[in-house]
């Protein structure tokens, strides 16, 4: 027993002991490179290529936050995480960031001692069926087998949907993304469950899209962002306005193509202050002024980092809904740089 | 006169704890102990330290509070308003069926596949050559999830047996007078019912039904007074040296009781329906289940048969021609002579792959099988965020089991071993 015990204390010391004390600015820089904890292949949001190059809707902010730390967008390492694994990865020092839809608790931000920084993504939680099913509600999956990926908000939310709707369902429990598709497919389960835009990213990667349908039911409220280590808010201050950085690009119209122009000066004060020309806010966070020009050169604003992952023009095809600008009806609601 | 002189008279000198052969290896395991304990005082505080750092304490106090969360396959009441303590019970008790029906058919299987290695028929001895090498040599996770493919790809998913309303037909038919249902999700398999029951006692551990109680009560007697009737047979035989005819007798005492009770209970089969999206009155078993367990079972059967084989070859030829000799025929050879002093070689590494069998069952979650690992080492671990807690606590469940295993199949080979007076 004693001999378990050690072994098991071995384990965890060897993790702890990598938690880095000092500040991840500076590991950052030391190392040159960041490492950024992404989904382990989820298509539009964090997937590798046929090259082993990464891409995608989270993949973009590490590149925006590499680029405004290192001055290199592409001097990241992607560290693939699952469900179970991201937040152990993030504690240890494993990772210094987690751009990895993952949902922004109250327990994760407190028990979990993590920080989400910001909203990258509004989601909800839905449900995917076969069109020859004949289902047309969720309230209609009374009985049916649930696909649920292990170790995600989504498992708890399911099982409060169903039990307020008074319906019984058989959870099948997957380990990833991957599996869970194949056990989709395969017909092991009625319908699949987890966030709309991963449903919708599942589907678009199908032979057959046309043949599955995404339930109007939202099931739940999935803010997704990019979290850090609880403790140190100076990191957790450059990732954070990093994000805020290119909602607020596209609020005010700068986009990769014009944001050398626009550096050059503008009569927009609030321009002029994001990207440098005004002010010293880059200073006041540990870096130069310029931060805010090379994270919208990266990969460009919010908008167009979007459009060019999961917006309508891509297989994914999803709509800017919740995630339009505050001025278009949506919920992006940059602070303002001042 | 002798000139032989004696060791010089010294007191103790420190040096002697190295150069003297009879300190020097108490010296080094005093060293080696210390070593040992302060790495482990160290990576104790090393984590104590870093726990703290983090802001984290270690308690078990999650266990008591509400999962949140739905198990797929239960062997005791459970909902998501239960606590993680009761999960990790649902946990526990799914590892320690598959671990036994594994352990069990491996066993079977084993000695099966080992007694037949060693047949004289050329193609039976290839043949289990070939399944042994097989299943061995490649790693047990590839064979749970080759189970689990076959079963989920090959068998129609419930919606085929529903009843199309134009032809009256479904695309496929239930098993065995429309009582099993083969489907691409679980084995939908008849359930028992009884339609005088007498209840349950509701424990908090689980409702234990009286009906199942009274038949174990019935069973048991009934095996006891056909021992007793088979002792007094052969009193007789030893007596008399006649032997009395008991075959009769033997079938109406363990059945006959049995089968009063079970009319008496009104004992009949409910057999699955379809309703829905899935198959509903019938017991499901589920295809995660049956992929780990069969996976489990081949691949531990292949070491098992080994081991028997060992064990049979292990036992010289002159006790299998002494037997012949005496006009024993080859099967009661097997059963009489030769497997009994097999045993004695096969118990101990037997043992070792009950352990590995059980300890490789945790390879469930690969196949969404909710044992200890997928809910006290998964979902509760993940809902909670206590790694420390839930990984140290699963690895000292893990340590009791094995340590029972161990336990009870060291008592049964200590009666099965060469007794030496």
């Amino acid at each position: 027993m004693k001999k378990s015990v050690f072994l098991g204390t071995l384990a965890v010391a060897a993790v702890s002991a990598g938690v880095a004390a000092a500040g991840t600015l500076e590991d950052v820089k030391a190392r040159g490179e960041l490492n950024c904890g992404v989904n382990t292949g989820l298509v539009g949001f964090a997937a590798p290529d046929a090259n082993g190059n990464w891409s995608g809707f989270d993949v973009a902010v590490c590149k925006a936050v590499a680029a405004a730390v290192l001055g290199d967008p592409s001097k990241v390492k992607y560290v693939p995480t699952t469900g179970q694994t991201r937040f152990t990865a993030l504690a240890s020092g494993e990772v210094d960031m987690l751009a990895r839809n993952s949902t922004w608790t109250f327990s994760r931000d407190t028990d979990l001692k993590l920080d989400f920084i910001g909203v990258n993504y509004y989601d909800g939680q839905g449900f995917m069926v076969r069109k020859d099913l004949g289902v047309t509600s969720a309230k209609e999956l009374d009985g049916a087998s649930v696909c649920i990926q292990t170790g995600t908000t989504t498992e708890l939310n399911l099982a409060d949907f169903f039990k307020a709707n008074n319906m019984t369902y058989q959870p099948i429990t997957i380990d990833s993304n991957a599996e869970g598709e194949q056990q989709y497919l395969a017909g092991a389960c009625d319908a699949y469950t987890t966030d709309i835009s991963g449903l919708a990213a599942t589907r678009a990667s199908y032979a057959d899209p046309e043949n599955h349908i995404i339930l109007p039911e939202v099931i739940s409220k999935e803010p997704l962002g990019p979290a850090v280590r609880h403790g140190d808010n100076q990191w957790g201050d450059i990732v954070s306005w990093t994000l805020n950085a290119l909602i607020a690009a596209e609020e005010y119209g700068v986009t990769s193509a014009n944001v050398d122009e626009l550096a050059k000066g503008t009569d927009n004060p609030e321009i002029n202050r994001l990207l440098g020309v005004e002010g010293e806010l880059g200073k006041m966070t540990g870096l130069d002024n310029d931060w805010a020009v090379r994270a919208i050169k990266a990969g460009g604003n919010y908008g167009e980092i979007f459009a060019a992952t999961i917006g309508e023009a891509t297989p994914i095809a999803l709509a800017r809904g919740l995630n339009a600008q505050w001025t278009q009806g949506g919920l992006l609601y940059a602070p303002p740089f001042r | 006169m002798t000139s032989a002189s004696d060791a010089p008279e010294q007191g103790f000198r420190l040096s002697q704890l190295i150069y003297d052969t009879r300190y020097r290896s108490l010296t080094i395991q005093v060293v080696t102990f210390i070593l040992v304990m302060a790495g482990a005082a160290w990576l104790v505080d090393n984590t104590i330290q870093n726990l703290n750092q983090l802001g984290k304490d270690f308690n078990f106090g999650f266990l008591s509070n509400r999962a949140g969360y739905d198990i797929g396959q239960q062997l005791i009441p459970y909902t998501n308003d239960n606590t993680h303590a009761r999960a990790l019970l649902v946990g526990l008790l799914n590892t320690l069926w598959v671990s036994i029906l594994g352990c069990a058919a491996a066993t079977v299987l084993g000695i099966f596949v080992g007694v037949l290695r060693l047949s004289h028929n050329w193609l039976v001895a290839r043949l289990m050559t070939f399944y042994v090498e097989m299943f061995r040599n490649i790693p047990v996770l590839l064979w749970i999830l080759v189970c689990l493919a076959l079963l989920t790809e090959i068998t129609p998913s419930p919606n085929a047996y529903k009843i199309n309303p134009e032809t009256g037909e479904s695309a496929v038919s239930m098993l065995l007078f429309d009582s099993i249902a083969l489907t691409n999700r679980y084995t939908a398999i008849p359930a028992i019912e009884f339609s005088n029951s007498l209840g349950a006692i509701d424990t908090a551990f689980a409702p234990i039904s009286l009906n199942f109680l009274l038949i174990a009560v019935v069973l048991i007697v009934s095996i006891w007074a056909n021992r007793r009737l088979q002792a007094h047979a052969h009193k007789v035989q030893d007596d008399t040296g006649v032997r009395p005819v008991t075959w009769w007798k033997s079938l109406l005492i363990l059945f006959g009781p049995l089968l009063v009770v079970l009319v008496a209970l009104g004992f009949h089969l409910v057999s699955p329906t379809l309703k829905g999206f899935n198959f509903t009155g019938g017991v499901n078993v589920s295809n995660a289940f049956v992929a780990l367990w069969l996976g489990l079972t081949l691949y531990t059967a292949a070491f098992i048969a080994e081991i028997v084989r060992a064990g049979i070859m292990a036992i010289s030829k002159g006790q299998t021609e002494a037997s012949f000799a005496l006009g024993l025929r080859p099967n009661r050879t097997m059963k009489l002579v030769i497997l009994p002093q097999a045993l004695r070689v096969i118990i101990p590494p037997l043992i070792s792959q009950y352990l590995n069998l059980t300890k490789n069952s945790s390879l469930a979650i690969a196949v969404g099988y909710m044992d200890l690992r997928g809910t006290l080492g998964g979902i509760t671990l993940n809902q909670t965020g206590r790694e420390l807690e839930a990984i140290l606590l699963m690895m000292l469940i893990y340590l009791a089991i094995s340590l029972t295993i161990s336990g009870l199949m060291n008592i049964y080979n200590k009666s099965v071993k060469l007794k030496e007076r």
